[in-house]
């Protein structure tokens, strides 16, 4: 019974030692995203001027709360948004292809062999009446033309990769008689079938306990590892954010407001909002301390102030900050370094390639060198 | 007490205006039911409708006096739209030259005295007994279902035409006929949402007052039954109308000299290609009559849901989507 | 530890289910359960789902009939009352529900909704200038505004909500609050506000807390005690720190390595990853229960279950927890077989 836990040891990918020696592929790149959707009170941008790299090997994560458009983000990468939202504006470059240049029918190519994505709901995400077996071969009869057969003795194969004990006899099992992590886990199977370069996973383990959590981590960092694949992580939980992911891009009313290396961010946070988020955690604090809380709750979609998003709840405040939207910047303690690489628009949460590859810091806030952090 | 919780809290406020998608004047009280009415205009044809159907019912027998029964053969079957033979002839006349207004307006107090009763019987008894069984679960929801299933499974006109042939055909047997045969649509319905209600978190947290069953169904279960049933209702008022017509077709319905708008359509069928306006004048009340009820009722059922009650509060536009609502999914 | 308020011994309960695989039908789903709650604490329940902690929540509210065991509620069974007895004991707990939205009754103002424990124990406020008046200070005190009461709930955020449920809670002057995970549904920003809440109510109002929660930071933050269940069983109980810094059983010491930490500095840490998922509760292993998943399992653990035993370090800290292995045994651990509830 001694093997029933192994004991690993987390690799801490060290985000800055591993991008700076050898900077990895940008395979993704996006920039000036926009998401409108058409409500009856008129249309509101739910996703504003985003932008972000996803690289060859490393995880990206999304983070905010709920309603800040991370997963409206995430649909737009994957090209399964609503019928009553719109790609306003922007740039999806994965592998040197724009993705929201393409007709829908043209898109539909890159799903699978370029691009997977891994939902929440596992339960609902799987088809009750069809056999995994069948849901996993899918991808290859689509994408490969492979018969049934071919297709069966794949999805066996890859239910072997993500860890589902005994695949040849469960292979015909119905998606109900697999407990929540092993949905996850097939749902992981489909969406890295065909090997993409890309795989977004949008909140793939809110649902599911915290052992079993850990689990279905270490299997996308395994994947990871093995395809070089880039993931995007779209969490609510700083400290998944925190274990898994190399860069982050923070996310509030529909902006990135802060991103860069996830140590750099979480150990020195250079907009109020994450500062506010990473203190809102109950750590290192004697119990019966107040924690301290951002006031207030973000602004409806519909109702996001012209000037900086944020301003409703910033202990930092200004004049200048009703009156004008701060850009995204290059801040924080390479602020000299990135200076020379300003991406001053704010449409590019990163730069493009003028530092070797170094994903940047950048924060959107005119104070943001005032920010303290002890 | 002011902490910091409650200044923080007391922030909160300011930024979740306007609160979450609600009516601009929710703030000062819900919008009255009858402002709300008016700003839909497919409701307040309906209500004006219902209204003129109902007054119709009221006064309009008296009104008419006799006319709906004296016959003037001088005048039989007269086609409508002329005022030549005067204003009572105006929607024509039947084979014994009855004025067809009259006698739509008199079968109108009628048809609703039958419909009516027979309905709202039916509603309160399904609708309870059902709210009651779903609430309970178990041995209640068993038997009452099973009672149910039996009487479904009878044909009602079947145990119409028993039971009016042992007993007289008089308006209050039919009323109670056409109650008992539609009383498991209500239960089936009650029974189903409450029993889906009951395992809701605000139904467990009366009970965790020690709220009793009763308290809790009048409280949490038939507000949020009774839309749905009021829409069902309104339905099943068509049905009836239809059904008492069926039975004064067999001769076991209203009789004659009473009249129905029922009655009138299946009287005047044999003469439908002779003087079309006998059974259809008739048909149209009823069909109007439903359509109506049916409008107000799908507008009810959203002006007394809060939760929906904004849609009514718009302009009407296209609706489109609605905004994502924030934390709905947590 | 303060003199006991709440004490529960040997708590069980049993549900009867459809068939299972191995046609069983009955669902342990508590399974002799013991705890203590003492007046003005906070006791922490963390367990993963389906391990049994809503079920001992709805129990405890009386939302279910437990099979054995007694509740004790400074010295009356609450199981034994009727009538008026009953409901002047409903008063002392109540509850906080996990999710705002589906806890309060969307056709209710916010007002009613908090006066709605009073149409039941109507001589606590009879009048109805006492009943508003009463609202309007609950509102206060959770830091709402007293013309709040006339808003319907989708009017309020998810954190707002989340206070009107804590206001109902306080309606009728509970000794025990259970919160039944309630944060988890909220954002991290707004569950700060809330902690924040509960923490500011508890000092004022000296209620005792039982904090049911997935999320172990929030449970240290908030719990004095803690106890940690596992298929329907209390498998190590004790003062917060305790448990959480030196865990004696291999189940609790694999949730905290499981739980993500926040902590950037780079180190590395040892974690460890459980093999598997939770046994279904129908057919719980035989023995200890976590010996499945357990990688410190031997021979006996599927043959004996182990007893609660009050594990003692050299340094005179001590904790009760069920394993025939504790971790940290050759740190010169002392063990002796607890009486059921003791620490």
């Amino acid at each position: 019974m001694n093997s029933a836990a192994d004991q690993a040891t987390l690799p801490r990918t060290g985000p800055a030692g591993v991008t700076a020696s050898q900077p990895h592929d940008v395979v993704l790149q996006v920039s000036g995203l926009a998401v409108d959707i058409r409500t009856h009170r008129g249309t509101v941008r739910a996703v504003n001027g985003v932008g972000f790299e996803a690289r060859a090997g490393e995880t990206l994560a999304l983070l905010g709360e709920s309603g800040c458009g991370k997963s409206m983000t995430a649909k737009a990468l994957a090209g399964i948004m609503d019928p009553v939202c719109d790609l306003a504006e922007g740039t999806i470059v994965l592998n040197g292809t724009d993705l929201a240049a393409l007709t829908p029918k043209e898109r539909l190519k890159f799903a699978g062999p370029e691009l997977g994505i891994v939902f929440q709901d596992a339960l609902t995400a799987l088809n009750p009446v069809y056999t995994v077996g069948t849901q996993l071969g899918e991808a290859f009869r689509i994408h490969r033309k492979l018969n049934a057969k071919q297709a069966k003795a794949e999805a066996i194969d890859l239910m072997r990769r993500v860890g589902i004990p005994e695949p040849e006899s469960r292979v015909n099992s119905y998606p109900h008689q697999f407990s929540g992590g092993m949905r996850q886990r097939i749902l992981i199977a489909m969406a890295v079938a065909l090997n993409p370069r890309l795989l977004i996973a949008d909140e793939p383990t809110t649902a599911l306990d915290v052992t079993v959590q850990a689990q279905i981590m270490q299997l996308l960092r395994t994947l990871r590892e093995e395809g070089q694949m880039a993931v995007i992580l779209i969490t609510h939980d700083l400290a998944v954010v925190a274990e898994e992911a190399d860069s982050v891009a923070v996310m509030y009313a529909g902006n990135v407001v802060e991103s860069g290396p996830v140590a750099e961010v979480f150990a020195d946070p250079r907009h109020p909002y994450t500062k506010g988020l990473l203190e809102s955690v109950p750590v290192n604090l004697e119990r019966g301390d107040q924690l301290r809380s951002i006031p207030g709750s973000p602004p409806e979609l519909h109702d996001i102030p012209s000037g900086c998003v944020y301003q409703s709840r910033c202990p930092l405040v200004q004049d200048i900050c009703r009156a004008q939207r701060p850009a995204l910047r290059p801040a924080g303690r390479r602020r000299a370094d990135n200076a020379a690489a300003d991406v001053d628009q704010a449409t590019s949460a990163t730069n493009d390639g003028g530092t070797a590859g170094r994903p940047v810091r950048t924060a959107a806030c005119h104070f943001s060198e005032e920010i303290t952090n002890a | 007490m002011t902490s910091p919780v409650t200044q923080g809290a007391a922030q909160e406020q300011p930024s979740s205006q306007p609160p979450t998608r609600n009516a601009p004047n929710a703030r000062d009280g819900q919008p009255g039911l009858f402002r709300l009415l008016l700003k839909d205009r497919f409701a307040s044809v309906a209500a004006f409708i219902l209204l003129l159907v109902g007054l119709t019912a009221l006064v309009g027998p008296a009104l008419m006096g006799d006319l709906a029964t004296k016959q003037n053969l001088l005048f039989a079957n007269k086609a409508p739209f002329t005022m030549a033979h005067g204003w009572e002839y105006f929607l024509g006349s039947d084979s014994l030259g009855r004025s067809m207004l009259a006698r739509l307006v008199v079968a109108s107090r009628t048809t609703l005295s039958v419909a009516l009763p027979a309905v709202a019987a039916a509603l309160l008894i399904g609708s309870l007994w059902g709210v009651w069984a779903g609430y309970h679960r178990g041995w209640r929801e068993n038997v009452s279902m099973r009672i149910a299933d039996v009487i479904m499974s009878f044909p009602s006109l079947l145990l119409a035409v028993v039971v009016l042939y042992v007993f007289s055909p008089s308006a209050a047997n039919i009323v109670l006929i056409l109650a008992l045969t539609r009383i498991p649509i209500y239960l089936r319905t009650a029974r189903a949402e409450s029993a889906e209600l009951q395992s809701r978190t605000f139904v467990d947290a009366a009970r965790t007052f020690g709220a009793k069953p009763n308290a809790i169904i009048g409280r949490h279960v038939i507000p949020v039954v009774l839309p749905t049933l009021l829409t069902l209702a309104t339905l099943e008022f068509c049905y009836v109308m239809l059904a008492e017509s069926s039975l004064s077709f067999l001769g076991i319905g209203i009789q004659p000299p009473d009249v129905s708008w029922g009655l009138m359509v299946s009287q005047g069928r044999q003469y439908l290609q002779t003087a079309w306006w006998l059974s259809i004048f008739p048909g149209v009340a009823i069909v109007i009559t439903t359509i109506a009820a049916n409008v107000l009722a799908a507008w009810l059922r959203i002006a007394t849901d809060p939760a929906q009650r904004w849609r009514l509060a718009l302009p009407r536009q296209r609706l489109i989507a609605r905004i994502p609502v924030k934390e709905a999914q947590p | 530890m303060p003199e006991p308020l709440l004490s529960i011994e040997g708590l069980s309960k049993t549900f009867h289910v459809a068939k299972s695989a191995s046609g069983n039908t009955r669902l342990r789903a508590l399974d002799g359960i013991s705890l203590t709650v003492g007046r003005g604490e906070t006791l922490g329940l963390v367990g993963e789902s389906g391990c049994g902690k809503s079920t001992l929540a709805r129990t405890l509210m009386m939302l279910e009939t437990p099979d054995e065991g007694t509740v004790s509620f400074e010295g009356t069974n609450p199981f034994g009352l009727k009538g008026k007895e009953l409901l002047a004991w409903r008063r002392r707990v109540q509850m906080v529900f996990q999710d705002p939205f589906a806890s309060l009754n969307a056709r209710m103002s916010a007002g009613d909704i908090i006066a709605e424990p009073w149409a039941t124990h109507r001589s606590l406020y009879p009048t109805a200038k006492a009943r508003a008046d009463r609202v309007g200070e609950l509102l206060q005190m959770v830091g709402l505004r007293a013309s709040d009461a006339r808003k319907s709930p989708q009017e309020f955020s998810g954190g707002q909500r989340q206070r009107i449920g804590i206001a109902r809670a306080l309606a009728l002057n509970p000794d025990v609050i259970i919160l039944d995970e309630p944060v988890s549904a909220l954002d991290l920003s707004v569950q700060a506000q809330v902690l924040n809440l509960l923490n500011e109510l508890q000092k004022e109002l000296g209620v005792s807390y039982i904090f049911i929660s997935h999320d172990l930071t929030v449970v240290r933050h908030v719990a004095d005690r803690v106890a940690v269940m596992y298929l329907g069983r209390i498998i190590e109980t004790g003062e917060t720190e305790e448990v959480f810094d030196h865990p004696r059983h291999p189940y609790t010491a694999a949730l905290m390595s499981a739980s993500p930490k926040l902590d950037v500095s780079g180190a590395q840490r040892e974690r460890i990853v459980l093999k598997g998922e939770l046994p279904s509760p129908l057919d719980p292993p035989s023995g200890c229960r976590f010996r499945t998943r357990c990688w410190k399992a031997q021979d006996i653990c599927a043959e004996v279950a182990p007893e609660p035993q009050v594990l003692t370090a050299p340094d005179g800290r001590r904790h009760l927890a069920e394993c025939h292995f504790p971790l940290d045994a050759a740190k010169g651990l002392t063990s002796a077989t607890a009486a059921a509830g003791a620490l």
